[in-house]
């Protein structure tokens, strides 16, 4: 079973969302996503300052199966991606809902992050898809 | 004989299980005014025989003549043992074979030419070929949109001294793609791109440069100046350059001072590849480490099986057609992995020394070429700038009729530039590589003597 932790928000593609309650978001892949993914060997992440939009591609992890998109949940300007994952990409699979984070991102509007799923949500949507 | 494995039984069962009367029906859906009519224009087929009789009487006619066109395409000598070992059955296949892993010898042959490549061109990484120089030069201008991130314009700047129709190879494939292809002009006293003309892309977003070097006419590009004015903009450096050549130029590794070209790419023909009809070639592609990832196409890795033996395999695999379709770097590179044989083969078989004696042997017949044609009444070089094995010459008179007289003398003269380039006027492009003696030189240079004499009589 895979941990869900229920601080955040999540989006059908497997993305999670923290609120850094200073007008900014955390956002990286679920436990879910990395298990099923595989070793990371290659991570890309935004550059700060790119506008992206809902659902748009904005990084692309890569396992020795297949390169993947990562959809941003929200829209709005990156403003950081973390910068470990260039040479410590398995962060990610280690731990994903903390050092493993993709991106930081400032979005346009704040109240978009409680359209997300709920821990609950993600949690049956989860159950439905057989993990 | 017609080699199609399904019997009349197995199509009408095929056609019955889909519930369709006849195989005409499958193409139903391409709408009637795409399709061909009749094929009315080909003629009726021939067997084996008549075929081979018509092959030889169309060989017959084309003559030995003696070659001094370049432009693209070189003729090189190649050692017999090139094609003798390439066409043994273990080698003989197009591609990196399907199940790539149980072909443990072509692997590793395309490992060694990716390190020699690698070498050549002073690149941390080589893939296991492309399909020919021009879109090499299309993938690379591709690539460099993808691995320059901090560039959103997708604008390249293609300096017109860039091979014409790799120009326009790049253009046809990239520009659906959302890519603006803009011409740099050349300077017309010294043949090669205009640094000037640079000033006013100053400030301006631009993805790449792209830099040929031996330029299209021979003449060699500041390649330090263009690339170090690139980088220190952001702006990638594609190199596209003549193997050959590299035994005896800087490599695009060491382009400028920053850490030289991003992506170097060229035509693989003038290693071990004879001139054929334009092709099939191959191309080549070498990059950075830090970009290998957007790199398209087949790189071998070398590694250890299960017990600690060495052994070699694909690698970097996750973003190829076969796992991203869409989002893979290409759909339309492919490997020309006969010809890179042929080329690792060639290269073994020269070594250093010997590619350098190639490279030095050309460059000097060339200039001896150039220096005995201009001796010649109303033939002139425009350009004084260094060449490597091809130069432009001008002539006082339209090019066309003294090809012509020119290879009634069993000469092929150089490709008439007139209608790629109108503003040089009558300029003639012209190449002599180590297969040409001081002989072969003489008799061109009595040849167009002749012609021109003859062309001002009439």
């Amino acid at each position: 079973m895979s941990n869900v932790p229920t601080d955040l928000r999540y989006t059908r593609t497997h993305e999670w969302v923290r609120d850094l309650k200073d007008g900014t978001v955390e956002i990286g892949i679920t436990d879910h996503a990395q298990a099923e993914l595989g070793d990371l060997v290659f991570v890309e992440v935004p550059e700060v300052g790119r506008q992206v939009g809902v659902g748009e591609p904005c990084a692309v992890v890569e396992s020795v199966k297949a390169a993947s998109d990562v959809y941003s949940p929200l829209a709005g300007e990156v403003t950081a991606g973390n910068p470990e994952l260039a040479t410590t990409p398995e962060l990610v699979n280690q731990d994903p809902f903390g050092a493993g984070w993709l991106m930081r991102l400032k979005p346009a509007n704040a109240a978009m992050l409680n359209e997300l799923m709920s821990p609950a949500e993600y949690e049956s949507l989860l159950q439905a898809e057989g993990a | 004989m017609a080699f199609i494995p399904h019997t009349e039984k197995d199509v009408a069962e095929m056609l019955a299980a889909i519930g369709v009367s006849n195989i005409e029906e499958l193409f139903d859906e391409i709408p009637s005014s795409l399709r061909v009519k009749s094929l009315a224009g080909i003629p009726p087929a021939l067997n084996e025989m008549e075929i081979g009789r018509l092959m030889s009487a169309r060989a017959s006619a084309d003559g030995r003549p003696l070659n001094f066109i370049g432009a693209g395409a070189y003729e090189h000598h190649i050692p017999s043992a090139v094609w003798a070992i390439t066409t043994r059955g273990e080698f003989y296949s197009a591609y990196t074979p399907y199940q790539a892993e149980a072909s443990q010898g072509t692997l590793q042959l395309l490992y060694e030419y990716q390190t020699m490549i690698a070498s050549l061109t002073g690149m941390a990484v080589s893939n296991a070929s492309l399909y020919d120089g021009a879109s090499a030069v299309a993938e690379a201008c591709l690539m460099a949109v993808r691995a320059n991130r901090k560039s959103k314009s997708q604008r390249i700047l293609i300096p017109t001294t860039v091979h014409p129709h790799y120009r326009k190879v790049a253009t046809a494939t990239a520009s659906n793609q959302g890519l603006r292809f803009e011409e740099v002009p050349f300077s017309a006293t010294e043949g090669r791109t205009d640094l000037e003309a640079l000033a006013k892309y100053d400030g301006q977003d631009i993805t790449a440069l792209v830099i040929q070097q031996p330029n299209f006419f021979g003449v060699l590009e500041d390649v330090d100046a263009l690339a170090g004015w690139a980088r220190s903009r952001g702006i990638f450096v594609i190199a596209c350059v003549n193997p050959t050549s590299l035994a005896m130029l800087k490599p695009p590794g060491e382009w400028g001072t920053t850490g030289g070209a991003d992506i170097a790419v060229g035509d693989g023909q003038p290693l071990g590849v004879p001139l054929s009809s334009g092709g099939p070639y191959f191309g080549f592609i070498t990059t950075r480490m830090e970009h290998v990832r957007q790199m398209p196409g087949r790189i071998v890795g070398r590694t250890v099986d299960l017990n600690g033996k060495p052994g070699f395999t694909l690698t970097l695999q996750a973003r190829e057609q076969h796992i991203r379709r869409a989002k893979a770097t290409s759909n339309i590179c492919t490997n020309q992995g006969l010809l890179v044989t042929a080329a690792t083969i060639y290269m073994s078989l020269m070594g250093p020394q010997g590619l350098q004696r190639v490279a030095a042997a050309s460059h000097a017949r060339t200039r001896e070429l150039v220096t005995e044609l201009t001796r010649i009444k109303g033939v002139r070089t425009p350009f004084t700038t260094p060449c490597f094995h091809e130069a432009v010459i001008t002539l006082d008179r339209p090019v066309t009729n003294v090809l012509k007289g020119l290879e009634s003398r069993g000469i092929l003269g150089g490709l008439d530039l007139t209608p790629y380039y109108p503003d040089l006027g009558n300029a003639l492009l012209v190449c002599a590589t180590e297969t040409k003696t001081p002989e072969d030189i003489k008799r061109y240079a009595n040849a167009l003597s002749e012609t021109l004499k003859m062309a001002a009589a009439a």
